[in-house]
């Protein structure tokens, strides 16, 4: 095994140990980019030829000149004797949407292509102090707007590893790629409506949404304030559970980051599953899409791989102990994705305010006669469509007149879905669970160019996700599987408050439960072509 | 002409003076400074930032609520006001929209007749500064110095009646936000605006008709002026068969013009949504009782106090509670002193005063205390001193440090006491001035004055004057 394939808690322990150098780790990771990865994202879209087109382009920006500077302060401190940190030596990427001081910070999109950041994002700043390496800043839909990372500015977007003709889903798309291309451990993702979960669920890896607050959004260049999450996403439970550890916390930087204790998560996995009550709902077996004629929600199958490998995780479960609780209600769940339209568009437009061509990024280098020309010119050539299309709707839905009807009952609506997640969770309830098993998504990861221009289509991948955004509660994706296409098949945990713990317990144990599956030796395309 | 009547509402933007801006850790004060050198990621809109709230711009904010007699909300919330300027980097401004730290509340306004009039006021919130921009050769400069300093915009209803009594709010506003320390509140610096909202009626209606507001008033006076210019163009308009337009007016202190800026008619739509990135405001039952117990007494009720226990006459009263800090020096000096308070008021809003004038201080910050003015009073009044004697102990006193009785000790300030002493320097004076004696014993009495000078002279001012006329009367009747 080579050191890349290696997880971040043996990579950790071994450079701790001093049994291996944080460099040698680093360029067994540079290695295998130069190998899968392709040219980064750039702003010049190239034609590529057949080879290139199949790469995982997962990165915009490679940073091998910080990463071996902090490869070597690992290797000093070991040599001296002082703590390198809990995730010494572990090669991460950065989701390019959270800031690093003095390094391109872009977004993904044309109207931050120079922007070099004065401060580093918190989270990110965290797993620096740990003693990870960053290897580089991932590719992600156009602030992180999608669902597949095809609409970020910066081509080739990335493809999925496990069939690099198919996207690796999104926002968070460059980071899952990455991991689950063994470039990289670790990566660090953002999760607004199932931005870690799904792109987690297409590349076959573990993502992790925490509860809203757990980890501090300072320098996440914002989408929806009141629903993004930056969150871990790693090859197995423990990996995550370990960076979950790092990154979380308060932070006197950002005002809505919790002041709850944060627990030991390692410790937790090895609790297991006796006794824990999961519940299964009707609410999650189908997908729920409208007639845009009549308004009419009707239900759509999911894959029906997906319900099975929910079912068989239900039943390996239950064979450790846990008590499997059926036909739990949830039955706002299906007005959660036009809830989710209003309420993060509405964010999204006031977020972008700040672009427009003043004080940074992209200004117009035309002659304008006036502001308004400035504001025109700037954001019509920075922002891709993405933007574009949130920044209206959201500008419509928070209008006077129009803001009563869309973005006040969207609220309203939220509350009723966080509330069906209460009376399932309330200990004295009827269903007093620790944590709820859906699918993750509807389908496996889909074509490239299937859904893109379609955004209402997109945006309905995000259904089996986008609740626990709703209702700030943690929720983890971990591989279930695979479908007839070889393609993974992601199943999901949702918890209560601050109860990261009960669902990476859970996660743990079906993970540990089905070691020696068959389907767990299947490797990703990409990965079963390299030179060995 | 038809009788009209002006109705004027008055908005204003204090600026707090908390050590830090609103929500960030820059300094709120940045007065002098070179553009763009007192900003953080936070206050200039960098992507990725959060703002966190500095509590003590709450408080002060709940303290001014107190004490213009509003009600404090428990809970209120910060709203995302959001619109495009080069000076609002965010591109929206966080601010109060429909629950603010306070709810009502008004200001009694002094009238000129004596009575008092109730002005009322609608908004009272909390909200950040945006930045200032100005034109330089044809570039428009952003200086983002000023963003996130905490403001509280405070509204009023339609009270007021005439630019002289929007002057007044603002005189009485200013001295009340000096009183209880929340804000420097000097216009020149921009720490009070002041936009006016002006529309006329015939006298006697009840309706409220289309008003013009006023921007850029940067002074008390100029608030006066435009708004006397204005309802002066009004009612011109009305009269020739006009209607008043809704527009923005912009008033240039230099030429005392108005001009139109632009139409209120296209207002913007901003979108006010609750801000995501900060929590409630909350303010418990206790800090909300003690907001209330640290407010001081304020202005116009130790005006009155002063009037009813002192026995000053309103206007002295008013003079004496312009400033917090003269207030408490007179107090103190009038316990110090035991006596009459009059004499206090009196010392104070002349000679004192003239002195606090020449060398630029306030009261608290003079070196001569309320103990030390109380002495001086007290050795005038006992004739230990004369008059003239300690109105010059004031400045003595004040450049030195040293105690009035010390300084009289030194320098051998005191009346000269012995009769006989001073009978004797008369009679010198007299033996030298044979001629005026003279004139006077021949009829020119007016030159007594001038015996009494000769007689101060001889004696370095310690002559008691009252003495030396009875003396001097005494022999220069005789022979």
């Amino acid at each position: 095994m080579s050191l890349n394939q290696l997880s971040a808690l043996e990579i950790a322990a071994r450079v701790r140990a001093g049994e291996i150098r944080a460099r040698d780790v680093l360029e067994a990771s540079l290695a295998q980019i130069r190998r899968l990865d392709g040219q980064p994202g750039s702003l010049d879209e190239k034609p590529l030829d057949p080879a290139e087109d199949q790469k995982i382009h997962a990165f915009i920006r490679q940073t091998e000149d910080l990463a071996r500077q902090q490869a070597e302060e690992v290797d000093r401190k070991v040599a001296a004797g002082e703590d390198p940190g809990m995730l010494a030596g572990v090669p991460v990427s950065i989701k390019d949407i959270f800031t690093l001081k003095g390094i391109e910070t872009t977004a993904a999109s044309r109207i931050l292509s120079n922007f070099k950041p004065p401060y580093t994002a918190t989270p990110v700043r965290k797993l620096m102090d740990a003693g990870a390496l960053i290897l580089g800043k991932t590719n992600l839909d156009e602030f992180a707007f999608g669902s597949s990372s095809e609409s970020s500015a910066f081509k080739p977007a990335p493809n999925n590893p496990w069939d690099p003709s198919r996207v690796p889903g999104g926002s968070s798309g460059g980071s899952t790629a990455s991991v689950a291309a063994e470039e990289v451990a670790l990566s660090l993702g953002t999760d607004t409506g199932g931005s870690i979960r799904q792109p987690a669920a297409f590349c076959g890896v573990v993502g992790l949404k925490p509860t809203y607050g757990r980890v501090s959004r300072y320098g996440l260049m914002a989408f929806s304030s009141s629903l993004d999450c930056p969150g871990p996403i790693a090859r197995n439970v423990s990996d995550t559970a370990l960076t979950l550890q790092a990154m979380a916390g308060l932070d006197p930087h950002d005002s809505t980051s919790s002041t709850m204790p944060v627990p030991d998560y390692l410790e937790a996995l090895k609790k297991g599953v006796k006794g824990l009550r999961i519940g299964l709902s009707p609410d999650y077996a189908h997908l729920f899409y409208p007639d845009f004629e009549t308004g009419e929600l009707g239900m759509e199958s999911i894959q029906s791989e997906i319900s099975q490998a929910v079912e068989h995780a239900a039943n390996v479960l239950a064979d450790l102990g846990a008590e499997i609780v059926e036909n739990v209600p949830l039955p706002n769940t299906r007005y959660s994705i036009p809830t989710y339209f209003v309420i993060s568009r509405v964010e999204a437009a006031s977020n972008l305010h700040r672009f427009d061509g003043v004080k940074y990024g992209y200004r117009t280098p035309d002659e304008v006669a006036d502001l308004q020309e400035l504001l025109r010119r700037t954001r019509a050539e920075g922002f891709g469509s993405q933007p574009k299309l949130r920044i209206l709707m959201g500008m419509y839905l928070s209008a006077v007149g129009f803001a009563e009807n869309y973005y006040q009952r969207a609220l309203k609506v939220r509350a009723l879905i966080r509330q069906d997640f209460e009376r399932a969770f309330d200990p004295q309830g009827e269903f007093r669970l620790d944590a709820i098993l859906t699918p993750t998504t509807a389908t496996t990861a889909f074509k490239r160019n299937d859904f893109f221009g379609n955004s209402v289509r997109m945006q309905y991948s995000d259904q089996m996700t986008v609740s626990a955004n709703h209702a700030g509660l943690p929720a983890m994706t971990i591989p279930g599987g695979l479908d007839g296409n070889n393609l993974p098949i992601g199943i999901q945990f949702i918890g209560a408050d601050f109860r990261e713990d009960l669902i990476l317990r859970a996660g743990f144990a079906f993970e540990q439960a089905t070691r020696d599956a068959a389907w767990r030796s299947v490797r990703p395309a990409a990965l079963r072509q390299e030179v060995e | 002409m038809k009788d009209y009547e002006v109705i004027i509402g008055l908005e204003t933007h204090i600026q707090l003076n908390t050590q830090t801006k609103i929500f960030c850790s820059c300094k709120a004060d940045s007065w002098g400074a070179a553009p763009n050198t007192n900003i953080c990621p936070v206050c200039s809109g960098m992507p990725g930032v959060l703002p966190v709230l500095n509590s003590e711009a709450v408080h002060k904010g709940a303290r001014l609520a107190v004490a213009m007699h509003a009600e404090i909300n428990p809970v209120s919330h910060f709203d995302r006001k959001n619109y495009f300027y080069p000076d609002l980097p965010k591109g929206y401004q966080i601010t109060q929209f429909d629950e603010p730290i306070g709810k009502g509340g008004y200001l009694d306004l002094q009238m000129p007749n004596g009575g008092t009039r109730r002005v009322h006021i609608h908004k009272l919130h909390l909200e950040e500064d945006a930045g200032k921009t100005k034109l330089d050769h044809g570039l428009r400069l952003v200086d983002f110095n000023r963003c996130g300093v905490p403001l509280v915009e405070m509204v009023t209803e339609p009270d007021l009646r005439s630019g002289d009594e929007a002057a007044q709010y603002l005189s009485q506003l200013r001295q009340l936000l000096r009183w209880i320390g929340v804000s420097e509140a000097d216009m020149e610096r921009g720490h009070l605006r002041c936009d006016a909202n002006v529309s006329i009626r015939e006298r006697g209606s009840q309706v409220l008709n289309t008003k013009t507001e006023i921007k850029n008033v940067n002074s008390i006076d100029a608030v006066r002026q435009a708004i006397n210019e204005e309802s002066k163009r009004q009612i011109e308009l009305v009269e020739s068969g006009g209607k008043v337009v809704s527009y923005t007016l912009d008033w240039d202190a230099d030429t005392g013009k108005l001009s139109m800026m632009r139409s209120k008619e296209s207002e913007a739509d901003y979108r006010y949504f609750r801000e995501p990135d900060l929590l409630p405001v909350v303010l418990s039952q206790e800090e909300i009782a003690r907001v209330k117990a640290e407010l001081p007494e304020l202005p116009l009720e130790r005006k009155a106090r002063f009037e009813s226990e002192y026995g000053l006459s309103a206007y002295d009263a008013e003079i004496l509670t312009s400033d917090r800090g003269l207030s408490e020096y007179f107090e103190s000096a009038v316990a110090s002193f035991g006596g009459e308070a009059k004499s206090v008021s009196n010392w104070m809003m002349n000679d004192l005063s003239r002195l606090m004038n020449d060398l630029g201080k306030t009261a608290s910050e003079l070196v001569l205390t309320p103990a030390s003015l109380a002495q001086i009073i007290r050795m005038v009044e006992e004739g230990r001193i004369n008059a003239a004697t300690g109105k010059s102990l004031l400045r003595k006193v004040e450049e030195s440090g040293r105690a009035p009785a010390e300084i009289v000790e030194a320098e051998g300030l005191a009346v000269i006491a012995d009769s006989d002493a001073l009978r004797a320097q008369i009679e010198g004076v007299l033996a030298g001035a044979t001629a005026e004696v003279e004139s006077f014993r021949a009829g020119k009495e007016s030159l007594l004055g001038w015996f009494v000078g000769q007689v101060m002279r001889a004696t370095g001012g310690k002559a008691d004057p009252k003495r030396t006329r009875e003396i001097l009367l005494e022999l220069l009747k005789q022979k």
